[in-house]
């Protein structure tokens, strides 16, 4: 089972490493001009780091499926107020109506 | 073998074993950090509809930004999440001595970042980028100003709630010092230093993407 699966100082320590790696490729990467993939790469390379710190720091690796559970729906509910209120504002030009922005 | 000592002193009787109460501390935890992030991610949602709106005025308020102090308070952040998985680490082993250091090294990291983010507030008064009446933003771009104060407004709302995470982190890291001081924590129980352990690395996870968004996605872009 995976719950006696017992993490160690060295991946801590691996973990961290990898965090600082990838800070300093996003600080490069935002020197570099990408148009439109400024904020891909860069929201990418987040997404990893944040996954990083869910999985090994928070231990989420080793936690019961109850856990997992929350944390997903977390996700989703997010997903949920990012992309309904977006799929609003951004289709606002569709229609006749004025838009607040423009 | 849990000690039936330290089993009679920790455990609530509400609870069948220290397992059970254990389980429900972390699913407790986790439910309030949800609430956390649903809280963070209304001002994130906020920020993603103004900057597709208001592009411009967000392009030119990012760029005030200095790269090097959010890169730097990101290198010591994920140092104090390396010192608080430590800290657990230790306390679940029973050394207290190592669980003081490491707790101390995350308090410590913990004021580095609040001192660079003072730093750099500093400079936002100073070049009247803080809004209200005192507001007066002038750079080159086609944008009107009072959207580079939505900005700002943004900028201090998402920041100055992380930095206020912090600060509570400051005050549970020093609840857990003097608990620790005083032999509370054992390799049977140790909950609370894995407890505030989570809500550290989440303030991590937070400024993990308010970096990119607010310092470096705008930094090439023109307004």
């Amino acid at each position: 089972m995976a719950e006696h699966a017992h993490p160690t100082v060295k991946m801590f320590v691996s973990v961290w490493a990898a965090l600082l790696v990838l800070t300093a490729l996003t600080v490069f990467v935002a020197t570099l001009e990408l148009g439109p993939f400024n904020a891909i790469v860069a929201l990418s390379i987040a997404t990893v780091k944040a996954l990083l710190v869910l999985l090994f720091f928070m231990e989420l690796r080793y936690s019961t499926a109850l856990t997992k559970v929350v944390v997903v729906a977390a996700i989703f509910f997010l997903m949920l107020l990012a992309g309904l209120t977006l799929s609003d504002y951004m289709t606002r030009g569709w229609s006749s109506y004025i838009n607040p922005f423009h | 073998m849990p000690d039936s000592q330290t089993e009679v002193h920790n455990l609530k009787h509400h609870f069948a074993d220290l397992d059970q109460q254990k389980a429900t501390s972390t699913f407790g935890m986790w439910l309030f950090l949800v609430t956390e992030i649903m809280f963070f991610g209304g001002m994130f949602a906020a920020y993603l509809i103004y900057r597709l709106s208001y592009y411009n005025a967000w392009v030119a308020g990012s760029q005030t930004m200095e790269i090097q102090l959010g890169a730097i308070n990101t290198a010591v952040l994920i140092c104090s999440s390396l010192t608080m998985v430590m800290a657990v680490h230790s306390a679940k082993l029973g050394n207290r001595k190592l669980t003081a250091i490491c707790l101390i090294l995350t308090l410590v990291l913990g004021f580095a970042f609040l001192g660079v983010k003072a730093v750099e507030y500093h400079g936002h008064w100073v070049h009247h980028e803080v809004p209200g009446p005192n507001f007066h933003f002038e750079h080159e771009g086609n944008y009107d100003p009072r959207q580079v104060s939505i900005f700002f407004s943004l900028y201090f709302a998402m920041t100055g709630m992380h930095a206020f995470h912090m600060i509570i982190g400051a005050g549970l890291l020093t609840w857990l010092l003097i608990a620790n001081a005083r032999g509370r924590f054992s390799p049977e129980y140790n909950s609370p230093v894995e407890m505030v352990g989570l809500y550290w690395h989440f303030v991590d996870l937070i400024w993990i993407y308010l970096f990119p968004l607010l310092y470096l996605i705008s930094h090439h872009h023109n307004g």
